[in-house]
């Protein structure tokens, strides 16, 4: 059998959403953002709401999300995502409004907007990639560096007399009345991928019905700014990230 | 809604109030600070949510509510915040943000005193702040001063109009003053908040959701420099284009006046009382008030000065409009500053005493 032959409609098993367009991506090989931009365009292909989506690009190395998933998109200042969305959510309430944004502009510079718009209630989702670490600016030390963890910023290894401890915002969020559905997932093996992609799922479902705001952490490698190839860097995050970072639903209001 | 057009008595900080839900204003976000909180309060008390459908949200900070502005701005909405000078700090950030990627939208700035928290007594001393950008990068963004409540209120749907036409933030740059004291006023006619498909059409540029067209994609950000340039120069000519059209000033007693008064705001009003008691001692005194602060009214100020035996800037503040009258009149006639900082506002008598110093 020829490729050509090979090549057809029903033998088709997997391929490049249709919402992803054709730019060439800046990220990394192996980097888990362009993994968690695939499944955000399959889902808001599959829910019918290409038309209809307005997501806002954070400060971080997922700044150009807005090149590569064929919506409407805001790019916010550093950690402002939240307040940005908050605005565009209630004033088209019909638009499916989504924020993504790394753990430095989420949990760090935007800590005040996240936990607020969470707790309004708002009718958005945030998508949270927790790479512990600032990989757009080269390595630096972010809110969710593990204890001892060596980056450019703590180069010793993260010690809680200076730098504090890794901090949970999702496990802060599950706490708030505002919010409606609470995960943490990952995009290391395909049964994650599948979960997470599920978890989005629900999340733009929930948002879509009203029923308050979501949180979705997606815990993520950055082979770059660990110093790791992607095989090592998604066996540390499964071997020390997983340890702290514990995947699964914090809160879904479906399940009460 | 019924019109309502009768003379009402309220403080210039209800007016704005008020004026925004007549003007089709979608959205309002803020934090509270004094001297400005009644705005918030008047917008919460009148619930126009439940009337014109616009959204009002107390914010978490000055911070959350200039991002609002701008997400709400990047949606085609008519959207605007209030402060006062500590939280208009504050906001520079989203200002900047909304020049580079070229937000219409409205941020009302009710002057107090500084710097740091300074007081809760009125000051121009956000003059350089609003004219100069304020946040960093190369823009500017519209500032009109209102001097009365009536102003007050017009202002907010020529700000709109303004943000719209050139896709630019506008500053209304008022103080405590003006926003505290009641006047009487009219309010605007009522005018319906415009439809999403009207918004769809106006702006075919703002992220209101696809719906057939291509992407749009709202960002300030740009890697290549060159790209980068020519946007700059865009803005730029942006700029010149609101200079030669969108000048605004009045003028006061000018016709046979040898000595001119600038100033603007509040000290406006105390400055025509000055200019009254100045007339009765024989002193032909006239003012020229500039309604924009930026694009400044350099070219009636040159033309002025060349028959001016000074000209006095008087600003409630330790002189910064004085700068851009100097580079207006470039030496054509002696500029003076006069002012009082910290709270104090300037009487008439004093202003009066300074202007015979001047004469001597
Ligand atoms: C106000 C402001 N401060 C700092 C920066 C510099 N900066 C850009 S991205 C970034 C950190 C991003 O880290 P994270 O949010 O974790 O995203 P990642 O790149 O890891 O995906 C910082 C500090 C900025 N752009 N703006
Ligand atoms: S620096 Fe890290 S987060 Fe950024 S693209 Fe590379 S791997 Fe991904
Ligand atoms: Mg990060």
């Amino acid at each position: 059998m020829t490729n050509q032959e090979i090549i057809q409609p029903e033998n088709l098993v997997y391929q490049k959403p249709r919402l992803l367009n054709n730019n060439p991506m800046h990220y990394c090989p192996g980097c888990s953002h362009s993994v968690v931009h695939k499944l955000i365009a399959e889902v808001i292909d599959e829910m019918g709401l290409e038309e209809r989506t307005i997501g806002i690009s954070p400060v971080g190395c997922a700044v150009f999300a807005y090149n590569y998933i064929d919506i409407d998109w805001i790019e916010a200042a550093h950690g402002r995502a939240p307040a940005i969305a908050c605005a565009t959510k209630r004033l088209w309430p019909d638009n499916l409004v989504f924020t993504y944004q790394g753990d430095g502009d989420l949990a760090c510079i935007g800590t005040g907007e996240t936990i607020h718009a969470l707790n309004r209630g708002d009718n958005v989702v945030i998508i949270f990639v927790n790479n512990a670490i600032y990989g757009m600016t080269g390595g630096q030390m972010a809110p969710t560096t593990l204890m001892g963890m060596k980056t450019s910023t703590c180069p010793y290894g993260r010690q809680s007399d200076l730098h504090g401890f890794p901090l949970k915002l999702t496990e802060i969020a599950a706490t708030l009345e505002g919010t409606c559905y609470v995960t943490r997932q990952a995009v290391s093996r395909v049964a994650y991928i599948r979960r997470t992609k599920a978890a989005l799922r629900k999340a733009f479902e929930y948002s879509m019905q009203g029923r308050g705001s979501s949180l979705v952490e997606i815990v993520s490698t950055c082979s770059s700014g660990w110093k790791m190839s992607p095989e090592e860097a998604n066996q540390w995050m499964e071997d020390r990230m997983f340890a702290y970072y514990k995947l699964g639903d914090l809160k879904d209001i479906a399940a009460k | 809604m019924e019109e309502k057009r009768e003379i009402l008595l309220m403080k210039g900080n209800e007016a704005i109030a008020h004026a925004a839900i007549r003007c089709g204003c979608d959205g309002y976000f803020g934090y509270p600070i004094t001297p400005q909180s009644e705005i918030l309060e008047t917008l919460a008390a009148e619930k126009p949510w439940e009337t014109t459908g616009m959204v009002v949200v107390q914010a978490e900070s000055e911070l959350a509510s200039i991002n609002m502005v701008y997400g709400g701005g990047a949606c085609g909405k008519r959207v605007m915040t209030s402060s006062s000078s500590p939280g208009v700090a504050l906001m520079q950030e989203g200002i900047t943000y909304m020049a580079g990627a070229e937000i219409p939208g409205l941020i009302v700035n009710v002057q107090r005193g500084g710097p740091g928290l300074g007081t809760i007594q009125p000051s121009q001393g956000d003059y350089f702040q609003a004219t100069r950008g304020g946040g960093n990068g190369d823009y500017n963004v519209i500032v009109l001063a209102p001097a009365s409540v009536q102003e007050m209120a017009d202002f907010v749907d020529l700000s709109f109009e303004l943000a719209f036409r050139y896709r630019t933030p506008v500053i209304m740059l008022s103080d405590g003053v003006i926003g505290q004291m009641m006047e009487k006023l009219v309010l605007p006619p009522f005018k319906s908040r415009r439809t999403d498909d009207e918004v769809r059409q106006q702006c075919p540029w703002a992220t209101t959701g696809k719906r057939g067209r291509k992407n749009n994609i709202i960002t300030s950000l740009e890697l290549d420099p060159s790209v980068m340039e020519t946007h700059n120069i865009h803005l730029q000519e942006k700029y010149e284009t609101i200079r030669q059209h969108e000048v605004r000033y009045e003028e006061y007693m000018t016709d046979d006046a040898d000595m001119l008064i600038m100033a603007f705001g509040s000290a406006s009003r105390i400055g025509q009382k000055a200019i009254e008691l100045c007339r009765q001692r024989g002193m032909r005194v006239g003012m020229l008030r500039p309604i924009t602060l930026w694009p400044f009214p350099s070219q009636e100020v040159a033309s002025l000065s060349q028959r001016m035996r000074f000209i006095m800037s008087l600003e409630i503040n330790a002189g910064q409009m004085v700068d851009d009258i100097r580079l207006a009149v470039n030496g054509t006639c002696p500029v003076h500053h006069y002012g009082r900082m910290g709270g104090i506002v300037p009487t008439p008598e004093e202003i009066v005493s300074e202007i015979e110093r001047l004469i001597n």
